[in-house]
């Protein structure tokens, strides 16, 4: 009975010993998935030609590199900006040319693995705020063209800051599962029933664009949900709402002129819409200077992205409190009439009109609450050099009177969406 | 329906002049109408500062070298070109400054500490003088120099602080970092104190050139005088 037991115990073990071998096989080789190897010797005679480099700058503004890895007045690609994610703060590198810091002792192969296959020279897994899902689909020529311009900016010795992740997060085990689950290398193909200008588009919009780390949403692991598309997104640490491209009833530029759907990508404001908040930040550092064939090749395949917008509903009016008006239309009056006229009507070419407005009526009143309480200025482009700016309202209005006027505003000359709470007003 | 086409048209067409104070009209919220603020609260005025002093504070917000969070968010995505437009627009206003209060909760001592730092510095502890770069009469120095007085004694105090800690930055050399760095925080207290009580000069206005050689190299003069 005895030897039984033990050789039973010894089975199960044993069992488990090779389940758990099996476990981590299939781990390492779905993180392995889709890599070439690396050559052995370093390509030292790996030499960017001048118009590689000048490709690789503009590609490097279309992917707004700029945006997570140089910090304000740092040194270009320096990195060190933190990524606040719900799972800790991700700090974006140094890609310089500096040999310890930065990628100076990287070949062209390590860099393509890192865009396409998401690891690091050294072999370590990359977190996926460096929006490796999406960079997978460039082509190699782009990823060397990257490669040759960041060899040709200042080398900065800036040490790279380490994350600040909570556990399990920070293991590189935790990666490798949600890696094999989240991530498979891709590359871009062509769709040959849709025009070219379309397919161009569709790169730069799912590929260097990332546009869908923001206008989409992710599951409970982080990972965006690229079934979903650019239906909108949460950005939740910043508390701004990164909205859906495919509803009508929010962002969907279906029913635009094309060339005012390239006019919000190049100056921040277009007759149907202007752009701030995180946004504001992409146009500055990143559309305003791609050349007008590739914002009209984005305009293109964002304007035939697949509809989602939801059945209008027959409900009735939103129920709003009659004292929450009144006090919402004084601080309007007092407040936000001078700019935006005592109807919502705006005031062409400086205020956006308020009545109406599909930022209004969307049904998340994040990004109003940011506007009212930090203001802001449209960024300052070619097409729009002189914006017109709105003051922040955060130290003259508390969380109620917020509420209130925003309350007032979404209800008010036509207007009909769901009343701001307190409960809104309050997160930050 | 007719009248309703007309308002709608009328609504339409509604539109703001295209001026430059009309475009940063935004600012007055805080710092004023015009740009005067009174010194009752904490925002600094902006009328008929040196463009150069506003110019290089707008540049400091955006490139990371100050920190209000409001100032940081309004200029973030502003160019060289808009922000000096904005300088010269504010340093070209000329508004009357309002009467400074003459009350203050600070000591006679606090005061008099204030006031001898102001005008002679602590040459034992490499303290210049107020005066020394900000004028005879602290009413700033062109092109970049800011004045004084007829600033809130709470914003004096949490600039003065925030080179005290390193929060506040010029492009190098940065003077007022070096001098932050000598000072205690009753430094800060009486020389803010004192300040926020002095009566502004009738027309006041920056002085077109140094009362003397800077006492250490600073950016927001041109090389020559530096």
């Amino acid at each position: 009975m005895r030897t039984t037991l033990w050789g039973r115990i010894a089975y199960i073990l044993g069992g488990l010993v090779a389940a758990l071998a099996l476990a981590a096989a299939v781990l390492v080789t779905m993180n392995l998935r889709g890599e070439d190897p690396l050559p052995d010797a370093a390509d030292t005679a790996w030499r960017a030609t001048p118009d590689q480099i000048e490709r690789g700058r503009y590609l490097a503004l279309a992917g707004n590199c700029a945006g997570c890895h140089t910090v304000r007045g740092g040194a270009p690609y320096a990195g060190g900006l933190g990524i606040t994610t719900p799972f800790g703060t991700v700090y974006a590198s140094n890609l310089t040319p500096d040999v310890q810091q930065g990628i100076g002792s990287w070949s062209a192969a390590h860099f393509w693995r890192a865009m396409h296959n998401g690891r690091s020279k050294d072999g370590r897994l990359l977190y996926p705020a460096f929006p490796y899902p999406s960079f997978t689909r460039i082509t190699r020529a782009d990823s060397d063209a990257l490669y040759a311009y960041l060899r040709s900016v200042p080398a900065a010795a800036v040490p790279n800051q380490p994350h600040r992740l909570r556990f399990p997060y920070d293991t590189q085990a935790a990666l490798a599962v949600w890696r094999a689950l989240s991530f498979t290398p891709t590359s871009f193909v062509a769709d040959p029933a849709q025009p070219a200008e379309w397919n161009r588009g569709a790169y730069l919009v799912e590929g260097l664009g990332h546009c869908i780390a923001c206008h989409g949403s992710r599951n409970v692991l982080g990972a965006t949900e690229e079934k979903r598309g650019l239906s909108g997104g949460l950005i939740a640490t910043e508390n701004w709402y990164a909205p859906s491209l495919t509803s009508k009833r929010e962002a969907s530029v279906a029913d635009w002129e094309a060339r005012h759907v390239v006019a919000l990508l190049k100056n921040g404001t277009a007759p149907g819409g202007s752009v701030m908040g995180p946004m504001a930040d992409v146009v500055y550092r990143s559309t305003q200077h791609l050349s007008d064939a590739d914002l009209g090749a984005m305009a293109v395949y964002l304007q035939k992205l697949p509809d989602s917008t939801p059945q209008a509903d027959a409900s009735p009016p939103a129920r709003r409190d009659t004292a929450t008006m009144e006090r919402g239309a004084r601080i309007y009056d007092q407040r936000c009439a001078y700019c935006h006229g005592d109807a919502g009507q705006g005031a062409s070419g400086a205020y956006p009109a308020l009545a109406g407005s599909r930022a209004v009526n969307m049904a998340t009143p994040l990004n109003l609450i940011q506007v009212v309480r930090h203001g802001g200025f449209l960024p300052s482009t070619s097409g729009n050099p002189r914006p017109y700016g709105m003051p922040p309202f955060g130290h003259v209005l508390d969380d109620n009177d917020i509420a209130a006027v925003l309350t007032y505003v979404r209800g008010a000359w036509g207007n009909n969406a769901p009343a701001v709470t307190t409960r809104d007003t309050m997160q930050r | 329906m007719t009248s309703l086409l007309t308002t709608a048209q009328a609504l339409a067409d509604f539109r703001v002049p295209d001026t430059i104070a009309q475009r940063v009209a935004a600012c007055i919220a805080c710092h004023g109408r015009e740009g005067a603020s009174n010194n009752a609260a904490f925002f600094p005025r902006l009328a008929g500062k040196p463009e150069g002093y506003l110019f290089n504070q707008l540049v400091s917000f955006r490139d990371g070298r100050r920190f209000n969070s409001d100032m940081v968010h309004l200029v973030q995505h502003q160019s060289d070109a808009y922000l000096r437009e904005m300088a010269a627009y504010f340093a070209s206003l000329d508004l009357p400054y309002p009467a400074v209060s003459n009350v203050s909760d600070a000591s006679a001592e606090t005061l008099a500490r204030g006031k001898t730092l102001a005008l002679q510095g602590d040459a034992s502890r490499g303290i210049p003088a107020c005066t020394q770069c900000h004028g005879a009469a602290l009413t700033g120095v062109l092109p970049g120099i800011p004045a004084l007085v007829g600033l809130p004694r709470l914003y004096l105090s949490s600039q003065l602080g925030a080179w005290l800690s390193n929060a506040r930055h010029a492009l190098a050399p940065d003077c007022m970092a070096e001098v932050g760095r000598k000072l205690s925080t009753d430094d800060v207290n009486a020389v803010a104190a004192w300040l926020a009580l002095q009566p502004v000069p009738d027309r006041a206005k920056p002085a077109s050139s140094l009362p003397g050689l800077l006492p250490m190299p600073c950016s927001a003069m041109p090389v020559s005088q530096r």
